[in-house]
């Protein structure tokens, strides 16, 4: 490959609303914060954002999983506020307790990951309403058993992955968040490397073709749905350790994580975008609320501020697959079965 | 045409977004916030446009006269015995109540309650039950009939029009979820010719015959806002950290604050809206305290103080000057740290009241019109009696409960 034809190439993944413009946008918004406040580039002040845009990678990869299979999971918020609280509620401030109660989590974690799983794949309920039932069933549940607010209290050593970290010096402390978010990462890489993150993409795009080779579709949406809440589940630890419980915690984090997913290229209907691009647009909207409190940008006018740049993103990404593409696969998932047989 | 849905699924997942950012802010969870309120006459405050509150004047929502009588009630000695704090008043007007006196024991006492969607309503809710207890086993009540309209205006509407039809209430209680919405409610109740109490958040009406609450919102804002006035140098940095805007809850306590920075010689770095999340709290002083000092912090809430507290220790900062609330979580981190910190109150032990208010009514004994109860910070001095007084109860206890002498202490109030 010439210079010249790998500077388009770059240029073309930059512009074209894929992984690669997120990462720009990444960098636009890092040069903002940074004219802004020279100081957030110092090592220290990067390992706290890092710490925080931790929970949102997390999530961002669980939410990456269900969203390319074709699906929607906005039970994610609901889960983490039931999780921290179920942790508290249970541990009760008892060191002994936090093993076996992080435990039990993830063992929680993954049924409401196979409930959501199950309920859409077979019960062909759409996921967008299953989860956002299962979004309204965790949220009274945990008020119920709880009598309406959080109780109990968190163990040190449960907040020490949100909290902690190891001390050194330059950037002060090496947070285990960090540590654990780097670990995901390789592992949700490798993960979309290997032979069921090829048919997780195939079965976004056009599950009936995935089918018809052979692929087990339900399978893989429903295990697509387990990540993402187990994904919630280790998010939860991040956020009640960071923290600590307070009755608000998790509200709104469904759409915080489909936005990360969006924002970084990732096309709703399932069959497109990458995993990198999702954990960019986490990073890339965490550095936004960053740049929002830079600013002190009025907290009334930051929803609207948010709102204007996701849909000018979107559009910018949507622009660009509307373009015409070779030999492309039209049905769809959602459409009737009547226009699919037409167009097979 | 493949790529329309998706650019419409697209759109929709943004518009969402935009509703995200709008639902996590809603009212609702305005009284998530904690706590309630001090209403009265200001509530004219409430007619007008709360929609562009942040760059508003917050003078929509400061009504002067309503602030200096409430930092004047402060001073005040309240009448009766400061054992019981619950029952005493700051310059009661009584009021006959020989009209509804009844004979009868083993009286129908209705309650209609905005919600226990907050730490600070749970632990109110336990010390109101235990009060009810009391009154059962002497016989006054027999029936106490509940409704819990979970922060929803038109479920309390409807809840209250249930206990007038029902016709089987001996007297009504009512928190109001909000103030002006729920006045023609509570008037209806009042016309049905039961007494009424109405306590916590006001309303728009004075038909009740007890309206009880403690001293407001002004008076919690300004007691955090003279702290650190006192206890920072001129010159200093205050961030103020709020939950929502347009409540007037909690607009009270940030106009009050205004005030008393306005004369001071601090400089208010900014305020935040947090929605009461521990993570946001954490997050926004850390980012603070990136761009450089921050020597105290103004919470218009204590829920919360403590994620605030963390950010110091978590960036390596010393202490700030504090103010929090009687939530038991932060005054453990005071006494811990031994930080310069006071705690605001919004007296909780108020959920006791409204029992002995009905109690006394049935006995045709006087009430005050407006019940205003004692609102006392907690301070350095009496902080160490608070937290052995309640050593074994959770964090999100509030210590100005006021219930150690009920029936259940300090079991029920632990296993919530």
């Amino acid at each position: 490959m010439n210079p010249r034809s790998r500077t388009a190439d770059v240029l073309s993944r930059v512009f074209t609303g894929g992984t690669g413009t997120v990462y720009a946008l990444l960098l636009i918004i890092f040069t903002v914060i940074f004219f802004v406040n020279a100081s957030f580039l110092e090592p220290p002040s990067l390992m706290a954002f890092l710490k925080n845009a931790a929970p949102l990678v997390l999530l961002a990869i669980g939410q990456y999983f269900v969203i390319a299979s074709g699906e929607l999971d906005l039970s994610v918020g609901s889960l983490v506020g039931a999780q921290v609280v179920i942790a508290a509620r249970l541990i009760d401030g008892e060191e002994s307790r936090t093993v076996p109660v992080l435990l039990l989590m993830l063992a929680f974690g993954v049924l409401v990951g196979l409930v959501n799983g199950l309920v859409t794949t077979l019960l062909k309920v759409q996921s967008l309403i299953t989860t956002l039932g299962m979004m309204l069933v965790l949220f009274g549940a945990v008020r119920f058993w709880t009598g309406g607010a959080p109780t109990g209290a968190l163990s040190d050593a449960f907040r020490q992955p949100g909290r902690g970290g190891i001390d050194m010096p330059v950037v002060r402390q090496l947070p285990w968040a960090l540590l654990i978010l780097i670990g995901f990462v390789v592992l949700a890489i490798v993960l979309m490397r290997s032979s069921f993150g090829k048919t997780l993409i195939a079965t976004g795009d056009n599950d009936r073709a995935a089918s018809f080779s052979g692929v087990r579709v339900w399978q893989v949406r429903t295990t697509a749905f387990v990540l993402s809440s187990v994904m919630a589940t280790f998010a939860a630890i991040l956020i009640g350790g960071f923290a600590g419980v307070t009755a608000q915690v998790g509200q709104g984090l469904e759409f915080s994580a489909i936005t990360a997913v969006v924002l970084g290229g990732v096309v709703l209907g399932g069959g497109r975008g990458t995993v990198i691009g999702a954990m960019g647009g986490a990073l890339a909207l965490q550095a936004l609320f960053t740049l929002f409190n830079q600013l002190a940008l009025p907290s009334t006018l930051r929803p609207s501020v948010q709102g204007v740049i996701i849909i000018a993103a979107v559009a910018y990404a949507a622009r660009e697959h509307a373009r015409p593409r070779p030999a492309k696969p039209p049905p769809k998932a959602e459409q009737s079965p009547r226009t699919t047989a037409i167009t097979n | 045409m493949r790529s329309t849905p998706r650019m419409m699924l697209a759109a929709l997942a943004a518009a969402g977004l935009v509703l995200a950012g709008c639902t996590t802010d809603e009212p609702e969870d305005a009284t998530a916030p904690d706590d309630a309120e001090d209403v009265d006459e200001s509530d004219d405050t409430e007619d007008e446009e709360p929609a562009d509150d942040e760059e508003a004047p917050s003078d929509e929502w400061f009504v002067q006269a309503d602030y200096e009588r409430e930092l004047a009630q402060r001073d005040i000695e309240p009448e009766g015995s400061a054992d019981q704090p619950w029952l005493q008043a700051l310059e009661p007007a009584m009021v006959d109540t020989g009209e509804f006196a009844l004979d009868t024991e083993g009286n129908t006492l209705c309650f209609s309650n905005a919600s226990i969607s907050n730490p600070w309503r749970v632990t109110g809710w336990i010390t109101m039950q235990q009060q009810v207890e009391v009154y059962q086993a002497s016989g006054e009540i027999g029936e106490f009939r509940v409704s819990d309209a979970a922060d929803d205006d038109n479920q309390q509407i409807s809840d209250i029009q249930a206990f007038v039809d029902d016709g089987d209430c001996d007297a009504i209680i009512i928190s109001p979820s909000t103030t002006s919405t729920l006045t023609p409610a509570v008037q209806a109740a009042c016309e049905s010719g039961v007494p009424v109490i109405v306590f916590d958040r006001g309303v728009e009406t004075d038909c009740m015959v007890t309206f009880i609450h403690p001293i407001g919102g002004y008076a919690f804002g300004a007691d955090a806002a003279e702290f650190l006035v006192d206890n920072l140098e001129p010159g200093s940095t205050v961030l103020a950290l709020r939950i929502l805007p347009g409540v007037d809850v909690l607009e009270h306590r940030w106009a009050a604050a205004q005030q008393i920075f306005g004369d001071s010689e601090l400089e208010i770095l900014g305020d935040e809206f947090t929605g009461g999340d521990g993570a946001e709290i954490k997050t926004i002083v850390t980012q603070y305290l990136q761009r450089g000092a921050v020597d105290g912090i103004w919470m218009d809430a204590g829920a919360g103080a403590v994620a605030a507290v963390e950010a110091y220790e978590d960036t390596g900062n010393d202490y700030p000057v504090m103010t929090g609330e009687d939530e038991l979580s932060f005054l453990r981190k005071w006494q811990e740290t031994g930080m310069t910190a006071i705690a605001p109150v919004y007296s909780n032990f108020q959920w006791r009241t409204p029992i002995e208010a009905a109690v006394r009514i049935w006995n045709g004994e006087e009430v005050p019109s407006e019940w205003v109860l004692p609102q006392n910070p907690i301070t350095e001095a009496d902080r160490d009696e608070f937290l052995e007084g309640n050593a074994d109860m959770p964090d999100l206890h509030y210590a100005k409960f006021g219930g150690e002498d009920l029936p259940g202490f300090p079991d029920v109030w632990q296993d919530r």
